[in-house]
């Protein structure tokens, strides 16, 4: 089971991924729980969800504008990182946190690793879904691997 | 010089604990190959042909005594006594143990120094014009303005894995001695009408295998703005650059893909929302770091030395060295002395032990104890009296750093090629060594004039041969070296790619191939007329024609 990391501490998960090619698990949702939908899906039946128990998951190549309008609402939004050395999640995150002022959780899933924790840190993730193979504890480490802070303007740094 | 606060010594001191925990994780089987191959090229560690390579970052090249003392050292204890100056202001050990380079970054952390942004899908090592802040013709000194995109671009988060590898190049002067139309981006300094300091921004520049000029992107971006730009240029860049094909992977591509309109539309938006904000650069931060690279404390000295008149008059070797290796600097008797790394026989770029010792105090007794990396590959002494040239001179030579060739055939600039890397298709060395011993003649070059001659030993084009007045390239030809030849290409205002003269050589043809590229630039050339000048006049013919005869 992955581990996921949530501000600073190793949390269980109360979430449930839907895969991209999944169709709306319409008889799930009726039992409750809380459901992370891939864009199309949610874009389709955004208006007949309860906004807090559905959130969003985006890939390194879908674009913003089409959640910008539902930004303040949402709980969750997560960033999918096919290959750690994809580095466009990044970019999506600063925009989210910085140009689009989204507040809720922000979270990185996928090819997740340790070393590179402190840095997504940095661009506005304030959770993690770590690979499989990685090890929570030593993890939980990364965010403290520099005490010198990086050179970015408008940036809002989630707590540890 | 930059100094570094206690800030800037956290990072690079963190970021050796990081690393060593990294290679000890890497060595015991925890962290994968693949996991950690991106961790260590982000510290500068290549595994190349022999051993693993280590690629130390000299920020836009600028060295202290001390540091070069410390490379020297590092040459000594870590590697095989000599380093490797590259064409982007780095140095490049070859011989380096991978389990010692925790420790050895942990010795370049003692001296401000580390490897980060050598390698890797990052924004690079910054580069400048070798001569900034002490060349007569600039209009301001660019190094406070690549210090402070510095300490923004390093370990900047957003853009450690971008689609491929970024260079910038920061120039100061009416003379581009950066090649900042090289560059993924590049700036050159301008002053607007109304005095406000500012630059302007090329974009998708660069050689390797699909060379491109940089193209104007902004003709004026005051200088607060710096960040704020770069930032919305790197991000467009970071979501929409190609990752399907590291050949397309280059900043130039999208721009080509999207047009330059298209491009600068994007960007105008990202920017849109940055400018004026919180990452804009305070007139104070210009102030601190301005202070930073004030001008060292000149002694007034005499324009006119009577000693250094009369060793003028006395010793051709010398009046020679002073011809090609010394340049006008803007304060009044002083001079900016160029130290050859391109003597006959020995590989162009590199240094041993005993020679960056002996720099590093030449430096100290005549150069207020600051050397530079040229991007020809050479060691600058930026703030020589006039007066101490002689005695200059005299410990260069002692060196063998006094060869009088600074911008002719010999001073070649040369990857190194099939003897270390292993993307090479050829070997360029002993090419380059047989050019050089070819042309040895001091005489026969001053007569030739100024003469670019670039190698790379394949077409990543390290050594730059697009823009060689002459270009070699390394070529495969059924599992042998071969080697392509281009006339034409230059650096600087009138930045132009070189043409291929037509089919490839053997090694042992080379010097033969030059010699005869020479001579009909001999028989054509008008008074004081440089050989590039010619070819851009005469055209490829004549020259084509001279090599392959009717045979071609
Ligand atoms: C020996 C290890 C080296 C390796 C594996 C290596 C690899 C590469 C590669 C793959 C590229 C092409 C990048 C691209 O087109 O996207 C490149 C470009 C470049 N390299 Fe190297 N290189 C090495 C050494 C050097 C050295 C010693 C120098 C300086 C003498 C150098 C300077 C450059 C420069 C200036 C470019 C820029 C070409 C451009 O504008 O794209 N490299 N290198
Ligand atoms: S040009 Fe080719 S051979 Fe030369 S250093 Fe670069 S990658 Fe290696």
């Amino acid at each position: 089971m992955n581990t996921l990391i949530r501000n600073g501490q190793v949390v269980e998960d109360g979430w449930q991924w839907i895969d991209a090619d999944e169709a709306l698990p319409a008889a799930r949702l009726e039992t409750g729980g809380r459901f992370l939908l891939p864009l199309a899906l949610w874009l389709a039946h955004r208006a007949s969800l309860d906004p807090a128990r559905a959130g969003v998951w985006l890939g390194p190549d879908d674009e913003l504008e089409p959640v910008l309008p539902w930004l303040a609402d949402m709980p969750l939004i997560a960033i999918r990182f096919p290959v750690f050395t994809d580095g466009r999640g990044y970019s999506l995150a600063r925009l989210l946190r910085n140009r689009h002022g989204y507040r809720g959780e922000l979270r990185a899933v996928g090819d997740v690793l340790r070393d590179q924790l402190y840095f997504l840190h940095h661009c506005g993730f304030d959770a993690f879904l770590l690979r499989a193979d990685q090890l929570p504890h030593e993890a939980l480490a990364a965010f403290r691997d520099y005490s010198w802070e990086p050179v970015t303007g408008r940036r809002v740094l989630p707590s540890m | 010089m930059y100094l570094y606060n206690e800030t800037d010594q956290r990072l690079v001191d963190d970021r050796v604990v990081q690393f060593r925990d990294q290679m000890t994780r890497f060595l015991d089987g925890r962290l994968s190959e693949d996991d950690f191959r991106p961790l260590r090229l982000q510290n500068g560690l290549y595994v190349q042909r022999h051993a693993p390579m280590l690629r130390v970052a000299i920020p836009y090249g600028t060295l202290a005594s001390h540091q070069l003392r410390k490379l020297a050292d590092i040459a000594r204890r870590y590697d095989r006594g000599y380093g490797h100056f590259t064409t982007r202001s780095n140095i490049q050990f070859n011989w380096v143990r991978l389990e010692d380079t925790p420790d050895i970054l942990a010795e370049l952390a003692t001296v401000q120094m580390h490897a980060i942004q050598t390698s890797g899908n990052c924004i690079r090592n910054i580069t400048t014009d070798q001569f900034a802040g002490v060349a007569a013709d600039e209009l301001f000194d660019p190094r406070p303005y690549c210090e402070i995109v510095r300490q923004w671009s390093t370990l900047a988060p957003e853009f450690l894995f971008l689609p491929r590898k970024f260079k910038i190049a920061i120039s100061g002067g009416a003379e581009d001695r950066a090649a900042v139309r090289f560059h993924d981006i590049g700036a050159s300094a301008r002053v607007a009408e109304d005095g406000r300091i500012g630059f302007e921004i090329f974009v998708g520049g660069g050689l390797g295998r699909t060379p491109m000029v940089g193209k104007s992107l902004k003709d004026f971006l005051p200088r607060e703005e710096l960040l704020n730009y770069f930032e919305a240029i790197l991000r467009v860049y970071n979501r929409y650059g190609r990752r399907d094909n590291k050949y397309k992977a280059r900043i130039k591509i999208l721009v080509k893909d999207l047009s330059l309109e298209g491009f600068a539309k994007e960007v105008e938006d990202e920017w849109s929302w940055s400018r004026g904000g919180p990452a804009s650069i305070a007139e104070q931060t210009f102030r601190d770091m301005d202070a930073f690279f004030a001008r060292v404390d000149y002694a007034p000295a005499d324009a006119d030395d009577p000693a250094y008149r009369q060793a003028l008059h006395d010793k051709r070797a010398f009046a020679r060295w002073v011809e090609r290796n010394v340049a006008p600097h803007r304060a009044n008797g002083y001079a900016i002395v160029t130290l050859s790394l391109k003597k006959t026989g020995a590989p162009p770029g590199d240094a041993i032990a005993e020679q960056m010792d002996g720099v590093a105090d030449l430096a100290e007794r005549f150069s207020a104890g600051e050397i530079r990396v040229s991007h020809e590959q050479n060691l600058v002494l930026p703030h020589v009296a006039r007066k101490d040239l002689p005695a200059l001179w005299e410990g260069a030579r002692a060196l063998g750093l006094a060869t009088p060739n600074i911008g002719l055939l010999t001073d070649l600039v040369c990857c190194p090629g099939g003897d270390f890397c292993s993307l090479a298709n050829a070997r360029s060395i002993p090419v380059a060594a047989a050019i050089q011993q070819r042309f040895d003649d001091l005489d026969y070059q001053f007569d030739l004039g100024p003469l670019e001659l670039n190698m790379s030993g394949c077409v990543n084009a390290c050594g730059h041969h697009h823009i060689g007045h002459i270009g070699i390239l390394g070529v495969d030809k059924n599992n042998e070296e071969w080697y392509q030849v281009t006339i034409g290409g230059r650096e600087g205002a009138r930045a132009a790619l070189g043409k291929v003269i037509g089919p490839s050589f053997a090694a042992g043809q080379i010097p033969d191939v030059i010699q005869r590229l020479v001579e009909v630039y001999l028989a054509a050339r008008h008074e004081g007329e440089i050989f590039i000048d010619a070819v851009e006049r005469i055209g490829l013919e004549p020259f084509k024609a001279r090599v392959y005869g009717g045979a071609a």
